[in-house]
């Protein structure tokens, strides 16, 4: 153990006197032993930090979101994104869930936050935090992805890493109550088809979505792998709406008003639409599709001469489970499929891996999925070719990474 | 407190929490009318939702200049931010899409709804309701949707055609090929 990592161990003058006496002791020891015999001694073991009330991360640990400070908007109108290249397994950890907020992350106290639901019901109600953790709640675990997530490689390699290029994904496990659950509890009359979920952020950012998704899976959610939303992540409510673009889950609820109509807020008609080439628009583009990248080796890797690594990634579908995810190293002419780590869940993050032999030739790396629909995850020709290069969002094209022959990785994405 | 009283107070709580709560979990409260009026702020396309007031592009242009023009510009084309103005005939490639309240904005209701909920963007909430008249106004009128001197109200505000309003199709994905199982 290095010695600047023991005095900080110790902090109290105590344990720093009780280690220094020990110190002097085990010194005058080691002298003496070592005049007489080659047995290695043993390395004196202060002790360490005691118990804590809310656990952190080792200082050795460094993995952060990225934000992009290049911007003219201001860092409440902005993202942070998930550093995929360096987690593992499929959860990610809350504090590195990505971000995406419009007017900041709002403090809120949860005594006195209510969620009302009102417009075309029988019965409108307000309802406390208090009062929905009363109800019966369920836990599942979903991916979370911007609708922007990606957005920076329709034209070919936008972003040097996967990070940058991919990071607005996230998975966790979500507990919340059904949101068909509370509808029903207020009754639904005839002439509702729609629902406005509505936030308590300082935007009051509001999306309309269709009363036929809102009455099957979604959960007003009050907690994020195992512990209350974090604030960012839209605490103490927010709605989780499984498979669909990030904004609709709408974070900070506060209000959900049945409409017959959608409201058309903002974001759901000069954002988060799809321009096509002919200068029409696709609006209402819910759901995020099958999509997989490598996560390791991945942009800003250098591997060390030839020989085995492992080829793992993420994949994701909103439409259901990943039922294959194939990878290919020579930029899609042959394909091998990789290992899916279980338990494979439906709208859920899955890892895959592949064990790769790496000759010390340049190679392209990629991957692509396929869903329990049969939808393959297309190359990004196929995405540009059905909607053309201004559409921005929802782009689920393959990911290239290129090998060179000294072993560094770059985006290999073609235009 | 008289025993008349009491049981008063007792049928009163009682009636109240009978109405109140969730029939099956008996959880939640009605909302009050203040308490529903007080958050229900959306606006849909047919102008539901709007409240009394008006305004126009000449009372808006000063709003504008003193909330709106740090982040839109003197002209609302110059940014840093969104721009607001311009960029008609843009949407179809191979132009770049410059998309604006006149380009892109399918609904004016829309538009007024978003300067409610958020704008300006340090101090949301903060616009009456003829100021967001005004401004919407304004913002029209730099836009060539109305005349300086239209008024715009909960009345006029859903009849004005936004150029754009038939640019919108539905989601026809998978818009790639799909293997059948």
């Amino acid at each position: 153990m290095e010695p600047d990592r023991i005095s900080q161990r110790l902090a109290s003058p105590r344990s720093r006197r009780w280690f220094l006496r020990i110190g002097t002791v085990w010194s005058a020891a080691l002298v003496a032993c070592r005049s007489k015999s080659a047995a290695p001694p043993a390395e004196p073991r202060a002790l360490g930090a005691p118990v804590s009330a809310y656990g952190s991360r080792s200082r050795f640990e460094q993995v952060a979101r990225h934000i992009n400070q290049n911007t003219k908007a201001p860092l409440e109108e902005a993202s942070s994104r998930t550093p995929l290249h360096d987690t593992y397994g499929m959860i990610t950890p809350s504090s590195l869930h990505f971000e995406r907020h419009h007017a900041g992350v709002p403090e809120i106290d949860p005594s006195t936050h209510t969620l009302t639901i009102h417009g075309l019901v029988l019965r409108p109600l307000v309802l406390t935090v208090a009062d929905l953790k009363r109800l019966p709640s369920t836990s599942r675990v979903h991916f979370l992805e911007c609708s922007g997530n990606s957005a920076s490689e329709w034209r070919g390699a936008g972003e040097p890493d996967v990070q940058r290029a991919h990071g607005l994904t996230s998975c966790s496990e979500w507990t919340g109550v059904s949101l068909a659950l509370l509808l029903k509890e207020c009754g639904l009359k005839p002439d509702a088809r729609w629902i406005l979920a509505e936030g308590a952020d300082p935007c009051r950012l509001a999306r309309s979505i269709p009363l036929q998704k809102a009455m099957s899976d979604v959960l007003v959610a009050f907690g994020q792998n195992g512990e209350p939303l974090r604030p960012e992540q839209g605490y103490p409510l927010r709605l989780l709406v499984p498979g669909w673009e990030g904004n609709v889950n709408v974070k900070w609820l506060r209000r959900i008003k049945l409409l017959d109509q959608p409201a058309m807020t903002r974001w759901e008609t000069s954002k988060y639409t799809d321009l096509l080439p002919d200068g029409t628009a696709r609006q209402f583009t819910f759901t995020m599709e099958p999509k997989s990248v490598i996560t390791r080796p991945s942009g800003g890797d250098a591997l060390r001469g030839p020989g085995v690594y492992e080829l793992t990634g993420l994949a994701w579908s909103g439409r259901g489970a990943i039922a294959r995810v194939e990878v290919t190293t020579d930029g899609g002419t042959t394909w091998t499929q990789a290992e899916l780590q279980g338990p494979v869940l439906p709208i859920a993050h899955t890892r895959f891996r592949w064990s790769w032999r790496w000759d010390g030739s340049p190679a392209v790396l990629a991957s692509r999925c396929t869903d329990d629909t049969g939808y393959t995850q297309p190359a990004l020709a196929a995405l540009v070719d059905a909607r053309g290069l201004n559409s921005n969002y929802h782009n689920n094209a393959m990911q290239l990474w290129q090998v060179a022959a000294d072993g560094k990785v770059t985006n290999g994405n073609r235009a | 407190m008289g025993i008349a009283r009491k049981l008063l107070t007792i049928a009163v709580v009682c009636q109240a929490s009978l109405h109140a709560q969730s029939p099956t979990f008996g959880v939640g409260r009605t909302p009050t009318a203040d308490e529903l009026k007080a958050i229900d702020m959306d606006v849909t396309p047919d102008g539901r939702g709007l409240p009394s007031g008006s305004g126009t592009a000449a009372t808006g242009k000063t709003i504008y200049a003193n909330r709106c023009v740090t982040c839109h510009g003197p002209t609302g084309v110059e940014g840093p931010q969104d721009v607001l103005v311009g960029g008609r005939d843009t949407l179809k490639a191979p132009a770049r899409p410059l998309k604006t309240v006149g380009s892109y904005w399918p609904y004016a209701t829309s538009l007024w709804d978003y300067l409610r909920r958020s704008m300006p963007f340090d101090h949301p909430g903060t616009m009456t309701p003829d100021e967001i008249y005004a401004t919407t106004a304004y913002l029209l009128f730099l836009n060539g949707i109305v005349a300086e001197q239209d008024v715009v109200n909960q009345t006029t505000l859903p009849q004005i055609k936004m150029p754009n309003r038939d640019g919108f199709v539905p989601d026809p994905r998978p818009d790639v090929p799909v293997k059948k199982k």
